[in-house]
């Protein structure tokens, strides 16, 4: 397939000799219009892989942080078409940073699954990660949108067993997002070294990029993995931070966009600075 | 209706009955359940497994259940016979039982260490809790915390099993939620834990082992109608929240193409308001919980929640095999409401001394609609697959009684 945003952002990642920041941000969250601010600084603050999360009701692989996070963002009427409308607002100022959404299957079976390729792709979207999708039932949208010109990011996790590796490493392309943990996401944080081992045993299956996400909170631990993989992946602490800025009415404030952005450019700095 | 040579041959390798049914989880898990599918087809060719369950089923559960003829309720309709099969009187009140005994001895074959489930109205937790209790295994049982409130006298039951009973207070603190959070739980202890789903739904395998363990409920009706009739029955009925009680005797009936069958979803306030769970009248197809089936969902693909005076009912989905036997026809499903169920419940207690759970009491609400108009040699089956000792309080609430 041809290159896509992702491929040139980590070739370029690769000749800088650095590895990269994966923001996830939750779409809509803490309500559209500040979601949308957020998404928007995100690159200037030094982010290189903008990670989207699709709002459902149901998210069975997150952990109470980003569960809260989707329910506040369909509270404020957050839709799957209104995350494609964040990734278009991204695309008028910022042709280069690549975009993945990150969710899970109903809602795009739901808005049509050829719909929602073209759509996904029209509005400047590069790759998707389905948590509920294993190669098992690759035939649904993995091998679809691999047509339709979008990376397919599979998730590998310690029970990822060379038995099973295979069929991980299939039809990813784009990256490939080892889960640090057998857990769900913003549960505790694995260990620097283990981590290092499963990345090396990755590297030694495919030519993908590794990013390494769950548990990673600090500037420091997000350093620490960008000294053994490809990329760290950061996201239930950008949804504490909106959390926390929140009013007493539990609206959204300005100070959740501004305590987004400067959480992100901290760990920009220390991803950034792990390898010098 | 398709035209197929038979309705038991599903699901297939990949666990789809028809376009329902797969494997939706979450790659961590996707070791574990492939572990599982093997162990589940080592086991289920094993005549000891079998020879186990068998044991299980007569001394501890209480099997077979009776065939009753249900005499005043029949006088009192006027038309069909009408027959009862009796799955209350199981051990722990329900036709929950047949299906963790079943499991628990899978768990042990495969060596787990830790039991983990969810519960709605707390009859599947207290199966579990159960078997545990017996087996000598740690036992984690998920429930809403709205349904903990609802449910209290079974919160105490599953505690003095010994099992720890967790409070889901995520999404909307109901059954789903509680299979969210089960899923989460088994996904992060994924090497120790046996995750015991009470109902024909969840990833491939569970909506078969469920089934086979369940189908014990139609292999005994069959049995016996032809002891008290010579013949099969005319027509089925059992309530459908997730399905595991109406799959248990619908299954082996499936052939028989004579045999009418009736599955009833809970209406709520009627399937044309949005408080009902009626995922096949009133749902759509969708992926939740590890498998496409119909789902109570929005336009955005969102999940609602259900309504139904029987919190046993109260499921946004129901098992792929039901799905699909929708599709291709050959079940009929149909619903009832609350005010129905709580006819049925109130006119059952007084015909025939038997306290039916709600969630039975809504199939009896469909017998009571049809059984008028059928000859009085037309013999209906229905499973009665729980006692409603737990309803009471529901019950006294919706009647307005303060006990």
């Amino acid at each position: 397939m041809s290159d896509t945003r992702i491929d040139r952002r980590f070739a370029a990642l690769r000749e800088e000799g650095r590895a990269g920041l994966v923001a996830f941000v939750t779409g809509g969250d803490p309500d559209f219009d500040l979601s949308c601010q957020i998404v928007d600084g995100l690159p200037g603050a030094g982010v290189d892989v903008i990670e989207i999360g699709m709002p459902f009701t149901d998210p069975m692989a997150d952990g109470p942080t980003i569960q809260v996070a989707s329910q506040r963002a369909l509270r404020k009427g957050m839709t799957l078409r209104k995350t494609l409308d964040l990734v278009r607002h991204l695309r008028q100022s910022d042709s280069d940073t690549p975009v993945v959404l990150m969710g899970y299957y109903n809602p795009i079976y739901s808005y049509g699954n050829d719909a929602f390729l073209r759509d996904a792709r029209e509005a400047g979207v590069d790759g998707l990660i389905i948590v509920d999708l294993p190669s098992e039932e690759d035939s649904e949208l993995c091998v679809p949108a691999l047509d339709a010109g979008l990376n397919w990011i599979r998730l590998a996790t310690p029970t990822t067993d060379a038995k099973r590796l295979p069929a991980v490493l299939g039809n990813a392309s784009g990256f490939v997002y080892y889960v640090s943990i057998t857990g769900i996401t913003g549960a505790g944080s694995a260990d620097p070294r283990a981590v290092g081992e499963a990345v090396q045993r990755l590297k030694a299956r495919t030519d993908l990029p590794i990013a390494v996400g769950f548990g990673i909170r600090t500037p420091d631990q997000a350093a620490d993995i960008a000294r053994v993989a490809d990329a760290a992946v950061v996201g239930t602490v950008f949804c504490k931070a909106v959390e926390d800025n929140l009013d007493a009415d539990g609206n959204g404030t300005q100070a959740c966009v501004d305590s987004v952005l400067s959480l992100a450019r901290d760990l920009a700095h220390g991803v950034r600075n792990a390898r010098s | 209706m398709e035209s197929v040579n038979t309705y038991r041959a599903g699901p297939d390798e990949e666990g789809h009955f028809g376009m329902f049914g797969g494997r939706y989880v979450a790659e961590t898990l996707m070791p574990i359940i492939l572990d599982l599918e093997q162990a589940w087809k080592d086991a289920k060719n094993d005549p000891s497994f079998q020879a186990e369950i068998d044991h299980w089923a007569k001394h501890y559960i209480g099997r077979p259940s009776p065939l009753y003829y249900a005499e005043r309720m029949t006088e009192h309709l006027g038309g069909a016979k009408v027959y009862f099969k009796r799955d209350e009187l199981n051990h722990t009140g329900a036709h929950k039982i047949n299906n963790t005994v079943g499991q628990i001895l899978l768990a042990k074959r495969m060596g787990k260490k830790r039991i983990i489930a969810e519960t709605g109205a707390g009859q599947h937790g207290v199966a579990t809790a159960t078997v545990c209790a017996k087996v000598g295994l740690p036992c984690i049982i998920y429930m809403g915390a709205k349904d903990i409130e609802r449910q209290a006298p079974n919160v105490f039951r599953m505690k003095l099993l010994g099992a720890e009973v967790v409070p889901v207070t995520s999404g909307s603190h109901t059954l789903k939620d509680a299979m969210n959070e089960a899923l989460r739980d088994w996904v992060t202890n994924v090497e120790s834990t046996f995750y015991i789903i009470g109902t024909v739904g969840g990833p491939h395998p569970y909506p078969e082992l469920v089934r086979v363990f369940q189908s014990v409920i139609g292999r005994e009706a069959k049995e016996q109608m032809l002891e008290a009739e010579g013949r099969l029955p005319d027509t089925l009925v059992a309530c459908i929240g997730g399905g595991s009680n109406a799959m248990g005797l619908f299954h082996p009936f499936l052939d028989d193409k004579d045999v009418n069958i009736y599955g009833v979803e809970a209406a709520g306030f009627g399937v044309d308001t949005d408080k009902h769970a009626a995922s096949i009248a009133g749902g759509r197809p969708g992926v939740l919980h590890g498998m496409r089936t119909y789902l109570l969902q929005d336009d955005d693909g969102q999940i609602i929640e259900p309504h139904s005076i029987s919190a046993g009912l109260d499921y946004p989905g129901i098992g792929p095999e039901h799905a699909w036997l929708a599709d291709v026809g050959r079940v009929n499903y149909v619903a009832a409401t609350d005010d129905e169920a709580l006819e049925a419940f109130q006119l059952c207690t007084r015909l025939e001394g038997i306290i039916p759970a709600l969630e039975p009491a809504h199939a009896l609400a469909h017998v009571m609609k049809i059984a008028p108009d059928l000859p009085r040699d037309h013999l209906i089956c229905m499973n009665m697959c729980g006692r409603g000792d737990k309803d009471v309080f529901a019950v006294a609430e919706a009647l307005g009684v303060k006990l």
